[in-house]
């Protein structure tokens, strides 16, 4: 503990810290723009100066740049001091001689951190008259948009796109007082991370293009706290609407998990939302009946009391609807509606998790760990946030040596880089094929998926060795890591790689280290699925005849081979599908019925380390359709069973009948405040206290105003009414604090700059350690498929964009997905008589499929790539073997398509 | 007693002042360009919509009266795809006026717009726009502007240089 008198105040502060992020920790407001509290000082734009005195005999003191100066013993400084005001106002006027008069079209007005600076300086008249700087602009892809005439210089894009994320196609040109913030030349920004450009630029040069096809300024939002569904970490999202559309997607800082930044499909995944492939209303395959709702739900009661009913859950959609269709149908007839192999998967990884032999690490904790083994897993496009911790994580030995060598703090950040260069401590990736992580590995292998296994155990077995000297390069690292962590994921559908890691930890374990584990998984619901403990779809075969099927919120279609898919299709005497978005399987449905999306509904979703987290509905839909499916599985029991209907069920009522069915996820109901929470008896506004436009957006309909919608789910209302101030962490539906209307207002919420949110950060951890646990006996057989001529083993590759099921239909997203492809090496080239860009006929279970050739240097002889998720690869579901083509010279293979 | 009958001289001197009240409709009242009576949208000199959907007007709004969404054409010049105006909600209180950073939404001196259906009070980006640039005439927002929106090139506006070269490193 230290001293720091701000204005002869004393304050207790922690030593070592820079003085910015110390003030802002004490709630004062000082204005600044390149520091940022992941990414640390640089002292670029000046705009922070304080005075700082010698001792309390000096009067004098002189200017420094506060995020550059530490906190001593006793410091004295003064924010108010007139140099101090002066200099800072005097700063933002020289940033202004250039700046184009754009706030009225300039997407960042309104959360616009140069506003908010300029505002708290006092500048407020332009006094240069002379002509101001201009740049053209480029185009950077159909994600993020450019206005360069708007940058300030203070490098905060650059650092992050490159320093931070790694990025490689946005740099600083020119010179002077002409620096261009950019790429080379026009084109589509490859970052996986771009997105928080419009999150990190103070200005508006990078802004979210896809909020410009339907843009409104933040305090026209209505928003809610939200957790990402596009994959299984479960970011922290704020979610918001206008006009009864969703339109914009922003990172909600959780310190254990996203921290402050979100991916691109995160980011802009949420235009499903409103994708034409969207169902609104419900179909009856065969009548053409009225589609009339108390019709409809009657029918399907009716149906349900007369047939046998079976349940097919879904890992993307929210625990309460898993479990209303599990109560619906009834314990014995509701499955997961995951293949044998993909079950196996997901309860191997959720048994690991709780066998407990190593520490289950969440997402932010990565950056913890010094030396990373990644078993299997290409994460920058399965778990695209933890790409970008990994990268944080590996600058953790060489900044702890800078601390320790030259005493240098962690914020430094422009010296830290300088003093690494390019040093990172231990990082090994074994993986079938490159990955874009693997410029910072250590060390990298690519092999088939059992081979990968099979170097696991051999690392297990080096590990464990009594013998004093382990040879192996990566069993002696993770033993002299202060902190080891083996990442691993069920995205190569292997069950051994999983085995290998738990015998990685357990040998890590036995030697007395404290190994973390960190598994992936598909979805954003996998782990809560898997934690449901209910067999997969195979077992439902002997059921299916004559039954009623239910299948909720998924596509048998991607989960199952299309033989097998069809298969159970037509065994059912009656299908109903409950789904938001159209697929294989709701397109073959007899009855169809809309439900809401993560935006129109309540939900918790379990992530990959067993985190339960809570999304809320963002807005009430008009179409009356769009609830949660928990809520109509729950009317569809109370009429079955010929129970009273309650009208205000709400989430809790579910919850506690869950907790009670399936006391595994006791907690669930502390992932968020319940729904009679009240702050001084008021709720908390899901909008900005500015929100405009109330006596007029529904007017032309009515100009009666009609009384808005109430929220029997949440502490939240759907208006601007209710309390004003800093609401709890779990019911925070966006950052804002007066005088700070961007998203740097994330500091007041902070009870510490870059620490814990206010009241902790929200989510519940549900894997405790559980001694009931029975271990499974996990697949290991991890010897080579034997392969016969022409013969390859198909290995998925994922990518952001495309391979995960709802983001794949956002139009930005949409654009971005590579073309399906197959992956082969030269030697399976000139084996097979193929040139790059050839059409292959791959050969599976008796049918002919066509895709164009892509050389994959790197892989091995026995291993073919296909792009994973697309429509057009969708007959391929687990590692299977297919059979390639040869070409003969000159006839090209086209006797059959694909479809 | 005495200040009753100076009250009654008083109000019988007013029998030869001239008289305020007029023979409304008949007569028209004459009033003021700075009157604030019903909401316009004008255009700027180069007869385009001078609204660029900034949704100022909007927020300044207190009774929250004016809804609008913000849309673009191929050149990227922002105008609203809808504007409008709830004026049973009105308070004329030119606020908006205020606040728009481009004169477009002016109040004028009319304030004829009584409807026996309120619904009709509700007006639609057709019924507020204008032919004409309202009391400030001579005014292009998007001439100063630094976005090109199709009106000027990045660097042809009042008081611009040049587009910087970025692969020039001379001074
Ligand atoms: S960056 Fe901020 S200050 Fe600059 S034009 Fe945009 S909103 Fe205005
Ligand atoms: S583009 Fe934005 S983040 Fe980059 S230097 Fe300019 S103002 Fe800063
Ligand atoms: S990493 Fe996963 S959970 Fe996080 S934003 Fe990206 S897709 Fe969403
Ligand atoms: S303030 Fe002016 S430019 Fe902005 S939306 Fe209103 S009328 Fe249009
Ligand atoms: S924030 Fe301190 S110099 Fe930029």
């Amino acid at each position: 503990m230290a001293t720091l008198y701000i204005d002869n105040r004393p304050y207790d502060v922690k030593e070592g810290k820079n003085l910015l992020e110390t003030c802002l920790t004490l709630g004062f407001d000082l204005p600044y723009f390149c520091w940022h509290p992941a990414m640390g000082s640089v002292g670029a734009c000046r705009q922070c100066a304080i005075k700082i005195f010698k001792d309390e005999n000096d009067t004098a003191g002189r200017l420094v740049m506060s995020c550059m100066e530490p906190v001593g013993k006793e410091t004295r400084i003064s924010l108010d001091h007139p140099d101090a005001e002066k200099f800072r106002k005097s700063v933002i006027e020289w940033l202004m001689t250039n700046h184009p008069h754009d706030c009225a079209v300039c997407d960042e007005g309104g959360s616009c951190h140069l506003q908010d600076m300029t505002v708290m300086t006092g500048h407020n008249y332009r006094r240069f008259e002379f002509p101001k700087r201009t740049y053209v602009n480029q185009y950077l892809g159909p994600l993020i948009n450019h206005e360069m005439n708007r940058c300030i210089q203070c490098y905060r894009c650059v650092r992050f796109y490159k320093d931070y994320a790694g990025g490689k196609d946005l740099d600083v040109y020119a010179a002077h007082n002409h620096v261009y913030f950019g790429r080379e030349k026009d084109g589509i920004l490859e970052s996986e991370f771009s997105g928080n450009l419009a999150e990190i630029c103070p200005t508006g040069v990078f802004t979210d293009k896809t909020l410009k096809q339907h843009y409104s300024r933040k305090w026209d939002f209505t928003f809610a706290p939200s957790v990402c569904q596009h994959c299984s970490l479960g970011c922290n999202i704020i979610a918001g609407e206008r006009y009864g559309e969703l339109r914009q997607i922003t990172s909600r800082y959780n310190g254990d998990v996203n921290g402050y930044f979100i991916c691109d499909r995160g980011r802009f995944g949420y235009e499903a939302a409103n994708s034409v492939d969207r169902i609104y209303q419900p179909a009856l395959k065969e009548e053409n009946v009225s589609l009339n709702q108390e019709y409809i739900i009657n029918d399907i009661a009716a149906l349900l009391s007369t047939s046998n009913c079976v349940g097919i859950g879904s890992p993307r959609a929210s625990l309460e609807s898993n479990f209303a269709l599990q109560q619906l149908v009834g314990n014995g007839n509701y499955y997961s509606g995951w293949s044998d192999e993909e079950h196996r998967l997901n309860k191997a990884a959720l048994n690991i998790l709780q066998n407990r032999t190593a520490e289950i690490v969440s997402l932010k904790q990565i950056e913890q760990y010094d030396s990373i083994l990644i078993l299997g897993e290409d994460l920058t496009n399965t778990a695209p946030m933890a790409a970008l911790t990994v990268r944080q994580a590996v600058r953790k030995k060489p900044v702890e040596n800078a601390q320790q060598n030259i005493n240098l703090a962690t914020w430094h950040d422009a010296a830290l880089r300088e003093y690494i260069q390019q040093r990172h401590s231990d990082l090994f990736i074994l993986h079938p094929h490159s990955t874009k992580l693997d410029e910072i590995a250590t060390q990298v292998s690519y092999s088939t998926p059992h081979e990968i296994a099979a170097k696991g155990f051999t690392i297990a077995a080096a590990i464990d060795a009594t013998a004093d000297q382990v040879i192996d390069q990566i069993a002696t690292s993770l033993l002299n890591a202060q902190k080891p962590l083996i990442i691993t994921g069920t995205s190569l559908f292997n069950e051994p790689l999983l085995a290998a890691a738990e015998a990685i930890v357990k040998a890590l374990k036995k030697r007395g280290k404290q190994p973390g584990i960190f598994i992936t998984q598909a979805d954003c619901n996998s782990m809560g699925l898997a934690m449901m403990n209910v067999p997969p779809l195979s077992s439902a075969f002997s059921k299916l005849s004559d039954s009623t099927l239910i299948i909720l919120e998924t596509d048998l279609y991607r989960n199952l081979s299309t033989e097998k898919a069809d298969e159970i299709m037509n065994l059912p005497k009656r299908i109903i599908v409950f789904d938001h978005i159209k697929s294989t399987t709701s397109e073959k449905a007899d009855i169809k019925v809309p439900v809401g999306m993560f935006s129109e509904a309540d939900g918790t979703i379990v992530n990959n380390e067993g985190r339960a987290q809570r999304f809320f509905q963002v807005f009430v839909p008009k179409n009356e359709w769009l609830k949660e499916s928990w809520r109509w599985l729950s009317l569809l029991k109370a009429l079955k069973d010929g129970k009273a209907i309650d009208e205000n069920l709400s989430i809790s009522n579910i919850q506690s009948t869950l907790v009670e069915a399936l006391p595994q996820f006791r907690g669930i109901e502390d992932a968020a405040l319940s729904e009679d929470f009240r702050l001084n008896g008021q709720k908390v506004p899901r909008a900005p206290h500015r929100y405009s436009g109330r006596t007029a957006m529904l007017s032309n309909e009515n100009v009666s105003e009609p009384k808005p919608p109430q929220d029997i789910d949440s502490p939240m209302s759907f208006t601007m009414e209710g309390y004003r101030g800093i609401p709890p962490s779990s019911v925070t539906p966006f950052f804002w604090s007066p005088g700070w209307n961007s998203v740097q207002s994330i500091n007041k919420f902070q009870i510490e700059i870059g620490g814990p949110l206010h009241d902790g950060n929200p989510g519940v951890r549900l894997v405790n350690s559980n001694s009931s646990i029975t271990p499974i006996d996990f697949e290991q057989k991890t010897e080579k498929i034997s392969l016969k001529e022409f013969e390859w083993q198909l290995v998925p590759v994922y990518h952001i964009f495309g391979s995960e099921e709802l983001s794949a239909k956002a139009p930005a997203i949409a654009e971005l997905t590579p073309k399906p492809y197959l992956g082969l090496n030269q030697y399976s080239l000139a084996k097979l008589n193929l040139q790059e860009n050839d059409m292959a006929t791959i050969e599976h279970h008796g049918r002919a499929y066509q895709l164009p050739v892509r050389l994959r240097a790197e892989i091995n002889n026995e291993v073919a790539l296909i792009l994973f998720g697309l429509p057009q690869t969708a007959f391929f579901v687990k590692p299977v073997i297919i059979k390639i083509r040869p070409a003969s010279n000159g006839i090209t293979n086209n006797n059959s398509k694909h479809e | 007693m005495l200040s009753i009958i100076r009250s009654i001289w008083l109000t019988f001197l007013h029998l030869f002042h001239k008289t305020e009240t007029i023979q409304y409709p008949e007569e028209k009242v004459q009033l003021r360009p700075r009157y604030r009576g019903r909401i316009v949208l004008t255009r700027d000199p180069d007869n385009q919509e001078r609204c660029v959907g900034c949704y100022l007007c909007a927020a300044a709004c207190p009774v929250d009266c004016i809804a609008l969404q913000a849309t673009e054409n191929e050149e990227g010049r922002r105008y609203p795809e809808f504007f409008r105006i709830n004026f049973s909600r009105c308070i004329f209180c030119g606020f908006c006026e205020e606040a728009c950073p481009t004169y477009a939404i002016q109040l004028i001196p009319d304030f004829e717009m009584a409807e026996y259906d309120r619904q009709n009070l509700v007006y639609e980006k057709e019924d507020l726009l204008i032919n004409s640039q309202g009391k400030y005439p001579g005014y292009n927002y998007y001439k100063v502007a630094g976005l090109d929106a199709g009106v000027k090139g990045k660097g042809e506006g009042t008081n611009e240089e040049p587009p910087v070269d970025r692969h020039s490193l001379l001074p």
